[in-house]
């Protein structure tokens, strides 16, 4: 279905912001906004939920620490239990010192490497993935904001959107929704 | 100054209760040392081979030399627990005064509205640090018990002793304490007097240029004299053993503290309505700190005490071993206090701006310090005879009424916002 969507450019990230906050106030529907770098605080003005990153990155950094244990347990007490050097391999409990190293090291990779293979599948990044970028001046000094106007008056939205500083406005017809 | 009024009377509060203690800790301290007193000195000039052992060893004693060994114990008791309370309180103050150096030498944004908290609880950096100097002197001079080394008795006895007493006796050991303690006292004193000046200051930054200056030599006089002092207050309780660590091991201990306290503080002031320029993140600066510096100190911990339990070196593993033995309970009991607990209560970041988490944390910190600092003293002054009872918990008691009453008298001498901190106007928007 084809829709419509107005890409308002601007030039500074404070008239981006203040822009932002002018149309969530009118209820328009802000689809994307593309910056070149982190506006600190964007998200909270477009009202975007809190990222659960970390909540994640806290259980794979669980499922980390308890490979480790149950491969150290498994290996070096129950399938062959050792002397090696005198260290007490009885118990997993009683050798336990020595597990520490690795026990960290691999909640530490657990956490951080699954919690980066989940933000880039979250957020779609891959090799070779076609780039989703609607205007090249993006990347280098252009804040782009696109919203949605299927269902809004054309003139009147883009006349609001020229009143909160954009510099340019273009009226894109989309063939689908590219997310 | 309302501030303070309230605090005072708060600190006073605590104050009889304490007092009360005192005379309780006295009698008990009498019962054991005055009871025992006599025969102690009677067997000690008697010469008896088993007083020669330090406290740490566990030897097979028969009859009358076990008996000794357990009376210089109990007799060690009461003095032990008013040197771990007197050593836990200072080095409260000790670790607020180094928190509070990095802060102007690192020229911290956020802080700044903090430094008047953290002046005043530095204030008892003096009484605390005049106590803790006398019990130390008294120690040294062996008075009582608590260092073996200073029992010349005993080292006559010791070749590993003798070997050492050029650094561990009495005078210089004094001497240095002296040292440290003045050099502490006296960057304390400039920095807060730079503070005040600074306060006066509109037209310049002098004062804040200077108390920069002061405050970046007074860390590195600050990282030297931390190491020697727990080598010379802590490490030679046991002073057969030895370890390169100890010095940073204490010190995040001693760091730890002191920044849980700032953060207790600052809730209970920012509670009663004195902080208003305090907002949640600087509360949320503060856990992060609590949180990071207690894993720092695990991280320590648990280098020492893996590197020694891995070697198993008998000269330096007697140290854990007495302590695994017979301090089960404390010994382990403070890693799920300092360690557990701080981890999963702190890591998330909206708990850290919820105020009755953090005090709720930070008091399972104080007490899981203080047991650390206990796990370093009593072993070695009491050993197996160890308990948490009246002498402990009432000289815990004397020195929290003494450190909360010098601490909110301090908070009455001078506005609780430093205005004239070049970087005020940051901190009061800090937000994170």
């Amino acid at each position: 279905m084809a829709s419509k969507v107005i890409h308002a450019l601007y030039i500074d990230d404070d008239i981006l912001m203040d822009a932002v906050k002018k149309v969530r106030a009118e209820h328009y529907h802000i689809e994307e906004v593309y910056t070149p770098f982190p506006v600190h605080g964007l998200d909270k003005a477009m009202g975007l939920p809190h990222t659960r990153l970390a909540i994640t990155a806290f259980m794979y950094g669980c499922v980390g620490l308890t490979v480790a244990i149950t491969m150290m347990n498994y290996i070096m007490i129950e399938d062959w239990p050792q002397d090696i050097g005198g260290k007490p391999s009885f118990s997993y409990l009683e050798n336990m010192p020595a597990f520490v190293p690795i026990m960290f090291e691999l909640t530490v990779f657990f956490a951080a490497h699954l919690m980066v293979i989940t933000f880039y599948m979250r957020s779609k990044l891959w090799p070779f993935k076609k780039a989703e970028n609607p205007d090249v001046r993006t990347t280098d000094d252009h804040f782009l904001m696109e919203v949605n106007a299927s269902n809004h008056d054309v003139e009147q939205l883009t006349n609001f959107l020229g009143d909160t500083g954009a510099v340019e406005i273009k009226i894109i017809d989309k063939e689908e929704d590219n997310h | 100054m309302i501030v303070g009024l309230v605090g005072l009377v708060i600190g006073f509060s605590q104050r009889p209760g304490s007092i009360e203690e005192v005379k309780e800790m006295m009698a008990s301290h009498d019962a054991h040392g005055g009871g025992h007193g006599d025969s102690q000195i009677k067997e000690n000039h008697g010469g008896d081979e088993g007083h020669g052992e330090s406290a740490n060893e566990k030897d097979a004693h028969g009859g009358d030399a076990h008996y000794e060994h357990v009376l210089h114990q109990l007799q060690n008791k009461p003095w032990a627990s008013l040197y771990v309370a007197a050593f836990f309180f200072f080095m409260i103050a000790l670790g607020v005064l180094a928190f509070y150096a990095i802060q102007f030498a690192s020229q911290s944004g956020w802080s700044p509205v903090l430094f008047r908290v953290m002046e005043a609880i530095t204030a008892y950096l003096v009484p605390g640090g005049i106590i803790l100097f006398v019990i130390l002197a008294l120690s040294g001079f062996h008075i009582n018990h608590l260092f073996v080394w200073a029992d010349p008795e005993v080292v006559a006895h010791d070749a590993l002793l003798q070997g050492k007493a050029s650094w561990l006796n009495g005078t210089w050991f004094i001497i240095r304490a002296a040292f440290f303690l003045g050099g502490w006292i006296l960057y304390r004193h400039f920095a807060v007097k730079y503070s005040r000046l600074q306060d006066e200051d509109t037209t310049g930054n002098k004062w804040y240029k200077k108390s920069f200056k002061i405050s970046a030599a007074f860390l590195v006089f600050f990282i030297y004299t931390e190491s020697m002092m727990s080598w010379d207050w802590i490490m030679s309780f046991d002073p057969h053993w030895f370890s390169t660590l100890f010095g940073w091991y204490v010190f995040a201990s001693l760091f730890v503290s002191g920044i849980t306290t700032i953060a207790l503080v600052t809730i209970y002031l920012k509670s009663k309505g004195y902080l208003e320029f305090v907002n949640n993140s600087h509360i949320h600066d503060l856990a992060k700190f609590m949180f990071g510096i207690s894993i720092f100190w695990t991280y320590l911990w648990f280098s020492q005490f893996m590197l020694i339990w891995y070697s198993n070196i008998p000269e330096e593993v007697t140290y854990f071993i007495t302590r695994i033995e017979d301090y089960k309970l404390p010994f382990f009991g403070m890693l799920i206090m300092n360690f557990i607990f701080p981890l999963l209560v702190l890591m998330n970041s909206d708990f850290k701006r919820v105020n009755w988490f953090v005090v709720m944390a930070g008091i399972i910190i104080l007490c899981g310090h203080y047991i650390d600092v206990f796990n370093m003293i009593m072993p070695a002054t009491v050993g197996k005879s160890w308990f948490i009872g009246i002498s402990e918990i009432s000289a815990v008691l004397l020195f929290l009424g003494l450190f909360l009453f010098v601490v909110f008298r301090a908070l009455t001498k001078a506005p609780l916002l430093a205005k004239g901190n070049p970087y005020l106007e940051e901190s009061k928007h800090f937000h994170y």
